[in-house]
This record gives C-alpha cells, structure tokens and sequence, in this order.
C-alpha cells in the first residue's frame, strides 16, 4: 500500500536474477532442490492465486444471477427504464422514484437506495477524513513517545470492533443523543448512520495515513529543519505532502469500506428509501442494507432476486473502479512527487 | 431482536434414549414463540418425537415447503396461488391449509399521544404519507413519523393489502425488523406510529380501529373472534398434501383446547368454535 517502501523492493529482483545467474549452476549442481520445496512453492503459488480466482469468481456468479433480468425482464411485466427513470404509478400524483419491491405492483427503481448509499458514504467520510488523517498527522509527528503508544492502539482497536456492535451504539445512543441534541423529527436518520459509519472508517484511515507519514524519508524532514523551517512548516509543507500518495489510498479505502457497510446502516440509518439529497436528518436505505434485509426471503430468479443481485454487481464495479482510480492516482502523485 | 431471520431452537423433551422420530417446523416469525410453546406442549405428551422450530418469515417456511426441508410450513398470510403451484410441482402433492390461531394487526402509538381512534380511511392516508400531522387527528400539532415492518414480513404484506389497499407506503415510513422493534420504536417516540402483532403489544396503548363511518373496535379477543376488529387475520400452518404421522399428531395437539389455550397464553387468539367461524378479511380464498 505504501509506494515508498514496496517500489524498491520491487525493482530489486529485476536486477538480482543477472548477478546470481553466473553462480547459479554450480551452485544447483552441489545442491539439488529437494522436492518437498517444489512443492512448497508450488502450494503458495495456488495460495495466492486462489484470493485472485476467488474474487474472479464471485463476480461471475453474481452476474450469472443478474444478467438473465435484460433479457426476462419483459416476460415479467418489467420494463428496465423504471429501474432508473421516473413513472408515475396509480396512486401517485406526480412521477417518482420509489424502491417498493413486494406488493401488488412491485417497483424496483434503484436510484433512491444509490442515493441512500452515497448521502450516507459522503458524509460520514466528511466526519472521518479530518479525524483520522489529522490523528495521523498528530501521532506521528507532534505526540510524544508514551501518548503515541496510547493513542495508536486505542484507535486501531476501534478497528476491531464487530460492525453490528458499532451498529448497536448509534442505534441506542447516538441515536437518542442527537435527537436530543439537534431534535431531529426521525430518530433513526442519515446522519446516525454516517456517525456509525465514521467510527469504523476512522481507523482505516488513521492506520494507512501513518504508515505513510512514517515512512516519509527522514531525509527531508531533516533538510527542512537544517533550512531552518518550523515544526509546523516541516509538517504540513514537507511531511504531509510527500505522504499525499498513502492519504489518498487510505481516503479511498476508507470510501469503499463504506459503501459496502452493511450492518450499521441497516440497524441505525431508518431504512426508508427516502430521496433527498441533502437533508441529512432524513431516514435512508441503502444498496447494502437493501439486499442483507431482503434477499432472506426472495424467490430464486424472481425479477426481484435478479435485482437484488443487478444492485450487487452495481456496488462491486463501484467498489472495484474506485481501487482501480485510487491506484492509478496514487501511482501518478508518487511518480510525480519522487521525480522532483 | 434485530434482524428477524434464522432463529432456530431444538427443544429435546428430557429422558428419552429410545429411537426418536423427528418433526421440523419452519416460517413466520410472528409464530415462532408460539410454535415453540406448541413443540413443548406436544413433547411433553408426546417424548418420542423431537420438534424443531425455526422462523425466518411466513415466506421463507413456505419455500422450505417447497423444496421438501420442512414438514410443516408456519404462516402468517394465506400461501400465494404461485407458492401452491409451486408446491405441486416439486411435491407431487396438493398443499392443504390449516387454521390454527386469530392474529389481530394492533396500530401503536405512544402512551404520550391522546388518540385513540381512527378509521381504515384515514389510517391508509397516515401510512400513504397524505396526512402528516398529528392535528389533523386530533393531536397534538407535532410530525407524524411512520414505522413499518420491513417488505419481507408477513405483517407487512398484509397490512399493504388490507390497509393501503395495495398501494405504496410512504417512502419516509422506516422499515423495522420485528413488531418488537416497532413497539420499541414507537414507545420512545411520541410522533410515532406503528404496526405490528398484537402478541407483543405491551408499553404502548394501541388505537380502536373504525371500518367506515362504524365504531370504533379494540384489538380484544371478543372483537377479533366476532370479526369486529378490522384488522384480524387467521395464522396457517400448510402441509404438503394431508398430514401424516407425528406432522398429524401435532396439528391435532395444536388444534385440541390444551393446544389452543397455548394460543392465549402467548398473546394471540385462539379460533372460535367452529359453527361461529367469522369470515375475516385476511382469507380471500
């Protein structure tokens, strides 16, 4: 994850092979490779390639459950416009997007719950970007040995902290807290489960961007102090930059844990599919908390089994081009950054 | 509590080495308690068969059905025309249909809030989401916030058919696992109001429900057996084709009046004799 630390570790081998290739035979000739090392090579290789063939075949499968919708979805009475565009159904006045899958006209539009997903994403990145990245910032620059050695375990222990139990704290007291606090009409709303959220995104934050502001090269924090700059400005002007590349990565994984949250939403957010974009005093339902709730009792290939799938392959692409991005843009700030 | 699905209990009677027969048991989550206080009462008299209960939604015990898992479906809502076809199919058998128990749907709201009655009229506007202040009932002037249950229950299904007369909630009504949840829900909130069972209908006082321009009727065990109440519905357990064995042996315990006062004890109602059945709303077929 750190670019500094793995890229030259990963231009090593490249040149070592060269260097022991002139040795390399009589050394094979004194000593054959016992088999059982073969082997052994062999299985770590399944090993790691099993998570690659794993991740390859969830994908498939959760496609094959959702692909045969394009194509059956009109056999069902289902048009495929309204998984996305507004209609106006009977019994409303104006066209609207709602997520009411069970009932005598089921409607599947899936924009409210992407709404849900991201309201929610957002804003609890919003709380937990600055909380983590400046414990961060503090931890590894600014605290003293003993503080470091109390602060970093505490919060990388909220790490460890089962999601359903998070989910049960905003659920019981945050809840009740801000209802308090900004009398909120929904008990349960959007930004509960943002808070929720934020407690188990702020250690995945925290811990990335520190590894990144440690390993920034002691060499340039040292340049600066021997520049005369000030604690501050060595900081915030040389450290931090220069560990822009981890922030970011850590920023989006910090998003895609989000995103694919599913407890604490589904027990603190209301699981109204509610749209409204900026009001975060609203309920909201989300993509994840959508299909734990309801796939249990789905029918096998029904359009709203299908569905339920579509939205789990919608958050997989999602999931997945966001890894992708915050490679190529981390890749991209650290070239930049080490080429000067 | 939180989420209403794979609760799974196996009550063993106590001193039994002898070869046991086995009787599974599975669906509604409304009837899992009183599933179990049936599975005890019936091992007590019967201790060679071991009864399983599990819940996981009226839905999920009929697909057992289906798919051969379970012996007994538990079911809160009437088997769809579609789950019967299916049955056949899979089964080789005709799905038959017994009443056990009279469930009625209670409204709640919070013991702060002084209405105390509504009409089937205004309570499907509430839950539409066309009214959405307490003083257009006679409240006080405060939001009114509206709590479900979430769309796989049964319970929901039926309160949508019944109530809303197959129109859509409101969007902003929040979806709940349990009528526990609800109650809980609704307890500690004074602009609340919810549905659910009225077997776990304690700490909140529910509303007297009006059919039309009629009275107003409590969810009591005299208004719902007499087919006052508006919104009472029978609880089925479904078999795949006519009951044998100990699957026979326990619809008789269930039936039986040692069966039925299980029924009050848990909360629901037990069915009335059979000459006075009512025809209740929750059983179009």
């Amino acid at each position: 994850m750190i670019r500094s630390e793995s890229e030259p570790g990963r231009s090593a081998p490249k040149n070592a092979p060269r260097q022991v290739e002139a040795r390399k035979k009589p050394l094979t000739e004194a000593l054959p490779t016992p088999t059982w090392h073969r082997v052994a090579e062999r299985l770590i290789a399944v090993m790691a390639l099993s998570a690659v063939v794993a991740i390859a075949l969830i994908f498939l499968f959760v496609a094959r459950e959702a692909l045969p919708l394009f194509w059956e979805a009109a056999d069902e009475g289902l048009a495929l416009r309204d998984l996305v565009l507004p209609r106006q159904w009977p019994g409303y006045d104006e066209p609207v997007v709602v997520w009411q899958p069970v009932g005598g006209t089921p409607k599947f539009n899936m924009i409210p719950l992407f709404v849900g997903s991201l309201k929610v994403t957002l804003l609890s990145m919003a709380m937990a970007v600055p909380i983590g990245v400046g414990c961060a910032i503090f931890v590894a620059i600014y605290a003293p040995r003993w503080l470091r050695e109390i602060v970093k375990p505490a919060i990388e222990l909220l790490a460890g902290v089962p999601s359903v139990v998070l989910g049960f704290f905003a659920l019981m007291v945050v809840a009740t807290f801000t209802q308090d606090l900004f009398g909120f009409t929904y008990r349960l709303n959007g930004f509960v489960a943002a808070v929720g959220l934020a407690m188990t995104i702020v250690p995945v934050i925290f811990t990335i961007s520190e590894d990144a502001i440690q390993a920034v090269p002691k060499s340039l924090s040292e340049a600066a102090a021997a520049l005369g700059a000030r604690k501050y400005q060595i900081a915030l002007r040389v450290i931090v930059p220069a560990a822009i590349p981890g922030i970011t990565a850590a920023v989006i994984l910090g998003f895609g844990r989000a995103i694919g949250e599913t407890m604490i939403v589904l027990m603190a957010s209301g699981n109204a599919a509610v749209v409204e974009l900026f009001d975060f005093s609203t309920s909201v339902r989300t993509v994840t908390a959508t299909i734990a709730a309801e796939l249990g009792e789905v029918a096998r290939g029904e359009a709203h089994w299908r569905i339920l799938f579509l939205l789990g392959v919608m958050l997989f692409a999602i999931t997945f081009v966001l890894n992708l991005f915050g490679k190529w843009a981390t890749d991209r700030l650290h070239r930049k950054l080490t080429a000067a | 509590m939180l989420v209403g699905c794979g609760n799974s209990y196996e009550v063993t009677p106590g001193s039994t080495s002898r070869l046991q027969e086995s009787l599974t048991i599975k669906g509604s989550d409304t009837m899992v308690i009183l599933a179990q206080r049936w599975a005890e009462g019936f091992m007590a008299a019967n201790p060679s068969v071991a009864v399983q209960v599990s819940g996981g939604g009226s839905g999920t015990g009929i697909a057992a059905l289906i798919n051969g898992t379970t012996e007994l479906a538990n079911s809160s809502r009437p088997i769809k025309d579609r789950e019967r076809a299916h049955v056949k199919t899979t089964r080789g058998v005709e799905v038959v249909e017994h009443k056990v128990a009279i469930d009625a749907i209670a409204v709640y709201v919070s013991d702060d809030n002084p209405v105390k009655t509504i009409d089937l009229a205004t309570l499907k506007k509430v839950f539409r989401g066309k009214i959405k202040n307490w003083k257009e009932l006679g409240g006080p002037d405060m939001p009114i916030v509206l709590y479900s249950r979430e769309n796989n229950s049964g319970t929901y299904a039926y309160f949508k058919e019944v109530v809303l007369d197959d129109e859509d909630f409101a969007a902003e009504a929040q979806t709940l696992p349990g009528t526990a949840a609800v109650i809980h829900a609704v307890a500690r909130d004074r602009r609340g109001i919810g549905y659910g069972g009225i077997a776990f209908g304690e700490g909140v006082h529910t509303l007297e429900i009006a059919d039309g321009e009629g009275p107003a009727y409590a969810p009591t065990l005299e208004n719902a057996t007499q087919g006052l109440y508006p919104l009472a519905r029978f609880l089925f357990i479904y078999t795949a084709g006519e009951a044998g064995g100990p699957a026979q042996q326990y619809l008789e315990y269930v039936l039986s009046e040692a069966g039925q006062s299980v029924v009050e004890g848990v909360g629901y109602f037990p069915l009335p004799p059979e000459a006075e059945t009512p025809d209740l709303p929750s059983n179009p077929d």
